[in-house]
């Protein structure tokens, strides 16, 4: 068993657990990087099939090519694919910074999301090697009724023992990615030859780390073309990234208080 | 793939926790670490710097792991964290843990999933409480690699006379635990001294830096040769394979192999792994793996049954010790019931006994009827149906176990088997084409013959408690009455019947389990058949009464352990003290009383007289046919 192997182990152990003590399960896909390598790991998980529900909770701010690959590999996959709208800005939180605000209105969907198929559990793609909030998530995370995240009170998790009984009106969310780095993942996307959105890869000198709204998401100079380049890119640089993800950093803690509201 | 990205897929990765008293200065250390080896994300450096002056306040490294602007406003780390790090050698995840009492559970969250721990002693304010607890809990969560760090030694002017004083007094705590660590290291984490760089402030010091100490642990080998351990996390149909799949937790398994799933003993061939966009399909598979198998018979499998090979199959009982943290909210008591979670299985569990609460501070432990938050206990948990497991100090996962109260998890421990059989021998039937032979004589006219019932008198309690000479006295006023009666006892059993038998844990139960059906058969005879034996457990006790079916008459002959031993007809009790007969009943092996005995003869109360004439009352009142206060 390789590095890779042990991630990919780990993540489909959580998966198969997810799918065995959540009575109705969806997975997020953002079509980003990360959520095609989960959607990956759980056909690894269940041979071949994805037995829920993928859902995108789409903002109609996308890029056209990542609306170009969701449609090519919903069928392609052959996923239960599920698109929710996002409400507009207006109805976030008027005291978030502006980039915040175009953040929370998927925040809003995935609840609306959540409330019109009564899902009891979300799988999501975040990591801890992401940002420091997501870094003291755990595998599974119970969330209020409206989706928000205790973090002062999260529960013990050890030992692959994970708190999956939850009281009624509440949902779980569970992170099977939790574990893995930027370049795990495109190490094993690589290794598994997973299909990604071409904007990853350099054009003109610039190329998307990570992919979020058109209008506050911006590229940076790069010309790794090829995965194995952008994997040395990754070795080399000391840019964090979500550097191009503007409502991470308006304020001290504008991306935590998205996140204690439920976003991802 | 490139070369590059090879050399970096070949490194290897340890996980690391650090852990320590509050404000001792965890998140610092990990903050300088990441400074010095070059590690800290660009921008960040800046970005901490304008949170402190934003708060008025000198630059402080703990705000690169301290990410809730609650932690940072109070200066305090609430929660675990997770960073990655490397060295020249490998890459590290630096797990983060809180040191505040009230946060024990994050702690333990963060440091259960460590290969290696840091544990940091404040060179100015010495061992603290969660200084004691975190070693303490390290060694319970298994963690053997230990550095210890004293930290701010630029508050005691640097002075090697304060370090060797904290060496010496924690050295002594950590060997009551049987717990040696690997380096006691001089720091200053806000300065960098001795952290990737020695320092010139302590020359004195000539052991390594922090950094080497890092690159000198070694990470936790995949269990691979330990006995193969499956736990069955679910079994799939998607299409037209049925997949029984789980992680391996410990062994190897290979297509071919003969499976034993613990505790239903079903048995069954893999016939194929399965598995998705592999390069090749797998024909073996080891521990750490998550793997799909399929079975070259359809049995009925539900999760949490374990699968092993025949050979070095887990433990079967229904009751275990566990030495367990707890983190509920409310203290532990006897008698309440919880989930346990052990490996995949949920099942209700009740607390039988509080053995022992240990005290974190001074390692003393002392009988308690509960343990508190943040306790350390051994306690003895019961099932309704058998388990599978293994003994936690040789097995990692399967030897190891949460509770839950039913939303979350509110401890997690150890499993100990000591003094407890393994029952699995007791319950496999391995006769499999045996069929029972209706009787030609009815039930009914045995006992209009004999004027009385068949039936069991089940005689348990203390050695010296009793049991044999009221046991002798009733069959002999039985016998007078014209009873068919006898009595089963450790003289007329253990020279034949049970002559094999020695007296290890699973040598008593089988002895008690021959002779609860040796009486069985007695009764069914149409006899009355009198048991005097301690019989200590009480899964025993229940498997004699299912062999009796609805002739059994449990009778406990109670006297506590002070009054047995001061009797001690045969000396036995100063033979178990003097350690001459190890795992005597009542002194250093479980005596389990029964919880709804037919009839309970409390000897220090009564004199055998009245005891024998109880018994008989009793007799009378639910046996014989012709007694004089027959009530059926």
């Amino acid at each position: 068993m390789d590095y890779l192997d042990q991630l990919e182990s780990q993540s489909v152990y959580v998966l198969r657990e997810a799918f065995n003590r959540i009575e109705k399960l969806a997975m997020l896909w953002s079509l980003g990087k990360d959520s095609n390598v989960m959607i990956w790991l759980a056909r690894k998980a269940f041979f071949g099939h994805v037995p829920f529900p993928t859902m995108h909770i789409d903002t109609g701010r996308k890029f056209p090519e990542m609306y170009a690959f969701r449609d090519r590999y919903a069928k392609e996959w052959n996923l239960n694919f599920i698109r929710e709208n996002c409400p507009p800005v207006e109805e976030t939180d008027p005291t978030l910074p502006p980039a915040a605000r175009s953040a929370a209105r998927k925040t809003l969907g995935l609840r609306t999301a959540i409330a019109k198929h009564g899902f009891t559990g979300i799988i999501a793609g975040i990591r801890r090697d992401e940002e420091a909030v997501r870094a003291k998530e755990r595998y599974f995370s119970p969330r209020g009724d409206s989706g928000q995240w205790d973090f002062r009170d999260q529960p013990p998790e050890f030992w692959d023992h994970f708190n999956t009984d939850l009281p009624p009106g509440t949902h779980l969310r569970v992170h099977p990615l939790l574990h893995w780095t930027e370049i795990d993942i495109w190490r094993y996307t690589e290794r598994e030859k997973i299909p990604c959105v071409p904007l990853y890869f350099a054009k003109n000198g610039k190329r998307y780390r990570s992919l979020g709204d058109a209008d506050i998401t911006f590229p940076f100079d790069s010309s790794a073309t090829t995965i194995p380049e952008i994997i040395a890119e990754l070795e080399a640089t000391r840019t964090p990234e979500r550097a191009g993800r503007a409502m991470d950093r308006e304020t001290e803690d504008a991306f935590e208080r998205l996140r204690a509201d439920g976003y991802m | 793939m490139s070369s590059k990205s090879k050399s970096r897929a070949a490194r290897e990765q340890l996980r690391i926790v650090i852990v320590g008293h509050v404000d001792h200065g965890k998140s610092t250390l990990v903050g300088r670490l990441f400074h010095d080896t070059g590690s800290l994300p660009e921008g960040k450096y800046e970005a901490i710097k304008a949170m402190c002056e934003r708060r008025g306040m000198p630059f402080e490294w703990a705000f690169l792991m301290d990410s809730f602007q609650s932690e940072r406003d109070q200066g305090i780390t609430i929660d675990t964290s997770q960073i990655w790090f490397k060295t020249r050698k490998r890459d590290y995840v630096i797990i983060d843990a809180p040191g505040h009492r009230e946060f024990i559970k994050n702690m333990i969250t963060g440091a259960s999933s460590a290969e290696a721990a840091m544990l940091l002693i404040d060179a100015g304010h010495g061992i603290q409480q969660q200084s004691r607890l975190h070693g303490f809990l390290l060694n319970l969560l298994g963690i053997r690699q230990v550095a210890v760090v004293v930290n701010k030694m630029d508050l005691v002017d640097y002075s090697a006379h304060r370090f060797a004083e904290i060496r010496q007094q924690y050295t002594h705590y950590l060997g009551g635990l049987g717990v040696t660590p690997d380096y006691f290291i001089p720091i200053s984490a806000r300065d960098g001294d001795n952290m990737a760089e020695r320092s010139a402030r302590m020359e004195w010091y000539q052991g390594p830096t922090v950094v080497e100490a890092l690159d000198s642990f070694h990470p936790t080998a995949r269990p691979t040769d330990q006995p193969l351990r499956l736990p069955i996390q679910d079994v799939y149909k998607f299409d037209d394979r049925r997949i029984v799949v789980g992680r391996i937790e410990s062994g190897r398994l290979s297509v071919g192999d003969r499976l034993m799933f613990s505790p239903s003993n079903k048995t069954a061939r893999v016939s194929s792994i399965e598995s998705w966009s592999t390069p090749s399909k797998p024909v073996e598979a080891q521990a750490g793996q998550s793997v799909g198998v399929m079975l070259d018979e359809q049995l009925f499998l539900e999760r949490g049954e374990i699968a092993s090979h025949e050979t070095d199959a887990p433990i079967e009982t229904n009751v275990f010790r566990g030495r367990l943290f707890w983190l509920g909210h409310e203290a532990l008591k006897v008698g309440d019931s919880y989930e346990l979670k052990l490996m995949t299985r949920s099942t209700p569990v009740t607390v039988q006994k509080i053995e022992r609460v240990f005290d974190a501070e001074d390692l003393s432990e002392r009988a308690a009827v509960d343990v508190p938050r943040h306790g350390v206990a051994d306690v003895i948990l019961r099932s309704r149906g058998l388990l599978a497991l293994d003994e936690g100090r040789d097995m990692a996962r399967s030897g190891r176990f949460a509770l839950s109260d039913g939303h979350n998890i509110v401890a997690g421990g150890v499993v100990s088997m000591e003094g407890y059989p393994d029952q699995r021998e007791l319950v496999t039937m391995k006769g499999r084409n045996i069929k029972r032979v209706a009787h030609g004589v009815a039930v009914d006219a045995r006992t209009a013959r004999n004027g009385h019932m068949g039936g069991v008198l089940w005689f348990t309690g203390l050695s010296g408690a009793g049991k044999s000479t009221i046991a002798m006295a009733v069959e002999q006023e039985l016998f007078v009455r014209g009873y068919q009666t006898y009595v089963l006892d450790g003289d007329n059993v253990r020279h034949g019947l049970n002559a094999n038998l020695g007296f290890s844990p699973e040598d008593r139960a089988e002895n008690i389990r021959r002779i609860g059906e040796v009486a069985a058969l007695f009764a069914d005879a149409g006899m009355i058949a009198i048991t005097a034996f301690i019989s200590p457990y009480r899964a025993d006790r229940q498997r004699a009464r299912e062999a009796a079916k609805g002739a059994f008459h449990e009778i406990y002959v109670e006297a506590d352990v002070a009054t047995c031993e001061s009797r001690d007809p045969k000396g036995l009790y100063k033979k178990a003290r003097s350690g001459e007969i190890a795992e005597f009943t009542g002194v250093s092996a479980p005596y389990e009383p029964p919880e709804a005995a037919e009839l309970v003869v409390d000897t220090k109360k009564l004199s055998v007289a009245d005891s024998v004439r109880k018994v008989l009352d009793y007799i009378d009142r639910h046996i014989a046919l012709k007694g004089p206060a027959k009530t059926r």
